[in-house]
């Protein structure tokens, strides 16, 4: 069965080609069943794999021979196992539920670009699908770049607008330089193991001894490559900037899976990371500082999709603690609720966006709650699943990842939980904001008002169920779980978790405990917000701190300071003094030389015959002495 | 005769030839010099030829070695013969359109 993987992506790279070549012929709901249907089908056949891999058929597929040079061969292979099946499931179910949602919220686009939208959209899912079912890194980098790819094309679906293209052209090269660490790890790791192939490296740095200098600069450099994807610091501005792009794009790209390929690949290379420590260490440290900077920021944004990209980055610095601290399954547990809740955000975001006619200030809208029952309560599902309220999926991974931190070292914890109120506390802001309280907006805005038709109220419903149930599936044994995903990914994490033993399990009173601690403290914050927000919400200009917080703590300022600004000079000096007085000095000058030597020489041509032989027989004559002498 | 005194004539002749041409503006002189130069070197190659083949004769009296360089006069006469026909005629074609035989006359072919 395993031998239809190739498939899964075929079905999208299809979708591709038909909506961008037929873009202008095909009408709206054509394209629409084409774009959605082809992911369907792709969805199918993961759960298909997914039931074959459950059933004991993992292992590697291989199609072709990509690269065939001396004694490096890099086949074109698939690598179906437990892993590569959940985060199949979760790419295109989720990316399906968007793609439905999509032929509702871009109905406004003309034939052409509407084609055009759902051919990214496909082409995306395709790079996304390549990348988590490559074989080796290679396979994997490709797809790691044609998401990158499909995110710029997207972010800049709106071209006509240069704010736009500009958060586009920010979101690839900040993306760029991230792929620049993962391309130097795998030429790295072929000069070091001489292969890319997953099974190779992993078995061949199995051997190698712990924090071994090579292992550790291959790991931070693909952890580089995974700060640029998934926007770690500090490589994550482009994220927030992302938004410029359609709300569904936000959901999909930037929020539900693009963005957790850093996590997929670090999971994937579980063993490299264990056995480096210090790798480990760094990649802790950088996560839970994203999470606690993201989380402040997101603290006194105004833009409804602002405050939910922040909240993204905040959450991969959640699994990216977890990653670190070597809770594999953890993260990938987060990875996939994340999915879920974050989608219905966004899409809610969306949902909203489209009632209010693209007002996207939270400040203008209130009271939202009685017109759009539907987004309303999936949205407020959304929160409490984010905010890490019991039994919501986002409970369960959060506290998996927090407790393996605790475990780890208790200042984690501490700063993790201090992230986690600040989640709960801005995700209510936001919602009360939105939905509570009266109406500020325009009296034309509330005429309008209405709730979304059911393309888009029913991928929401469905996001909401699976938010709601999705943490289910990892119920830990504390609270009289079996923790299901833990015994299904157990043999990709097995190396590991040898190698890992923790040196003190957390007893059940202590879990209890830390459970309790910080849903208790989420709680509180939920309702303080709730509490503050529903009636006067703040509308005033920030001051102090706020202010700062507003800004994003003026870090788009410090780089455009320290690097933008300073590059610009640079390449100005080397426009202006290397490029002018050197390059075209020395062209030029040349030029001018020929041209002076020439003149003077054309002297010579006097026309004079016995000037010309005399010239003839010095000439001879300095030959013969030549000839004699020399 | 000594072969030097052959390369000595043969000097001379060449560079009273090379000296007329540089000096001399009468296109005829002209042409006369460089007849003198070519038949210097037609006189140094016989003599060359003709010492060649008698140290060729005293080791061995049937040998033909040398021989063959005062043939090549001969080819050398014919052309120059054809030669002097052309420039002869160029000179007076040149000498009809100017009513001149002065080589810087000719100058004016630059512009």
């Amino acid at each position: 069965m395993s031998k239809l993987v190739y498939l899964v992506p075929l079905f999208p790279l299809a979708g591709f080609l038909i909506n961008g070549l037929a873009r202008k012929r095909l009408s709206k709901s054509l394209t629409g069943i084409i774009g959605s249907g082809v992911i369907l089908a792709s969805f199918i056949v993961s759960i298909v794999l997914f039931y074959d891999v459950k059933a004991g058929h993992s292992g590697a597929v291989s199609l072709f021979d990509f690269i065939n040079t001396g004694t490096l061969k890099i086949p074109f292979a698939f690598q179906v196992d437990q892993l590569s099946s959940v985060f199949l499931l979760i790419i295109t179910g989720v990316g399906f539920l968007i793609h439905l949602y999509s032929t509702a919220y871009m109905h406004e686009e003309s034939n052409e670009h509407f084609a055009r939208y759902f051919a990214y959209l496909n082409l995306f899912v395709f790079s996304m699908l390549l990348l988590v079912l490559g074989g080796n890194y290679l396979i994997m980098f490709i797809g790691w770049e044609g998401v990158g790819l499909c995110s710029y094309l997207l972010i800049g679906y709106w071209f006509k607008n240069n704010d736009y293209t500009n958060a586009a052209k920010k979101a690839f090269i900040m993306n760029r330089i991230g792929d620049f660490g993962f391309l130097l790890a795998a030429f790295w790791m072929i000069q070091q193991f001489g292969s890319l192939t997953f099974a190779d490296v992993f078995s061949k740095a199995d051997g190698m001894k712990s924090n071994d200098m090579v292992l550790v600069g291959i790991t931070l450099l693909l952890f580089l490559g995974a700060a640029g994807k998934s926007a770690q610091i500090p490589l994550y501005t482009w994220l927030p900037d992302a938004m410029a792009g359609p709300t569904p794009v936000s959901a999909l790209i930037h929020a539900a899976t693009m963005v957790t390929a850093g996590i997929y690949m670090i999971a994937r290379s579980n063993i490299l990371y264990t056995l480096a420590p210090t790798t480990q260490g760094v990649v802790a440290a950088i996560g839970l500082a994203t999470a606690i900077l993201a989380a402040t920021i997101a603290l006194k944004q105004n833009d409804i999709k602002k405050v939910l990209a922040y909240s993204t980055v905040s959450q991969l610095g959640y699994m990216f603690l977890g990653l670190g601290v070597g809770a594999y399954t953890g993260a990938v547990f987060h990875v996939m609720t994340h999915a879920f809740f974050k989608a219905l955000l966004f899409l809610g975001a969306g949902s909203v966006i489209h009632a209010m006619h693209h007002e996207q200030d939270i400040r203008n809208m209130g009271g939202l709650k009685k017109h759009l029952p539907v987004t309303h309560w999936t949205f407020l599902i959304g929160c409490i699943a984010i905010a890490g309220i019991p039994p919501l999926s986002g409970f369960f991974s959060k506290d998996e990842i927090l407790a393996a931190a605790f475990s780890k070292n208790a200042v984690y914890w501490v700063v993790g939980v201090l992230g986690a109120i600040m989640t709960a506390f801005y995700m209510f802001r936001l919602y009360a904001t939105t939905f509570l309280g009266k109406f500020r907006g325009t009296h034309e805005q509330e005429h309008h008002l209405h709730e979304s038709p059911a393309a888009m109220t029913i991928p929401l419903i469905v996001l909401a169920i699976l938010s709601a149930v999705a943490g289910f599936v990892g119920v830990p044994a504390v609270l009289g779980g079996s923790h299901h995903l833990e015994h299904f990914l157990a043999p990709i994490f097995a190396g590991s978790v040898k190698k890992l033993q923790h040196a003190h399990h957390l007893d059940h009173n202590t879990e209890y405990m830390l459970m309790g601690a910080s849903v208790a403290l989420a709680a509180i914050a939920i309702l303080y917000a709730v509490s503050r927000f529903s009636k006067k919400p703040d509308l005033d200009e920030a001051t102090g701190l706020g202010k700062v917080l507003e800004n994003k703590w003026y870090v788009d300022e410090l780089y455009n300071n320290i690097i933008v600004k300073p590059l610009r000079n640079l390449s100005a000096f080397f426009n202006n003094v290397f490029e002018k007085m050197g390059v075209d000095g020395a062209v030029n000058g040349v030029g001018k030389l020929v041209n002076y030597g020439s003149r003077q020489l054309r002297l010579l041509q006097s026309g004079q015959v016995a000037a010309y032989i005399l010239m003839m027989v010095v000439a001879a004559l300095i030959l013969f002495i030549i000839q004699l002498f020399v | 005769m000594t072969i030097q005194h052959y390369i000595f004539l043969s000097v001379a002749l060449f560079s009273i030839g090379i000296i007329g041409v540089l000096t001399r503006r009468n296109l005829i002189i002209i042409f006369m010099c460089v007849e003198l130069m070519l038949n210097s070197v037609n006189l140094l190659l016989v003599a060359f030829s003709k010492m060649h083949h008698l140290a060729a004769t005293a080791a061995d009296a049937a040998s033909k070695a040398g021989t063959d360089g005062q043939l090549f006069v001969f080819f050398i006469m014919v052309v120059a013969a054809a030669e002097v026909s052309v420039g002869l005629a160029i000179i007076v074609m040149m000498y009809r359109n100017t009513h001149s035989v002065d080589v810087n006359f000719l100058n004016r072919l630059k512009h």
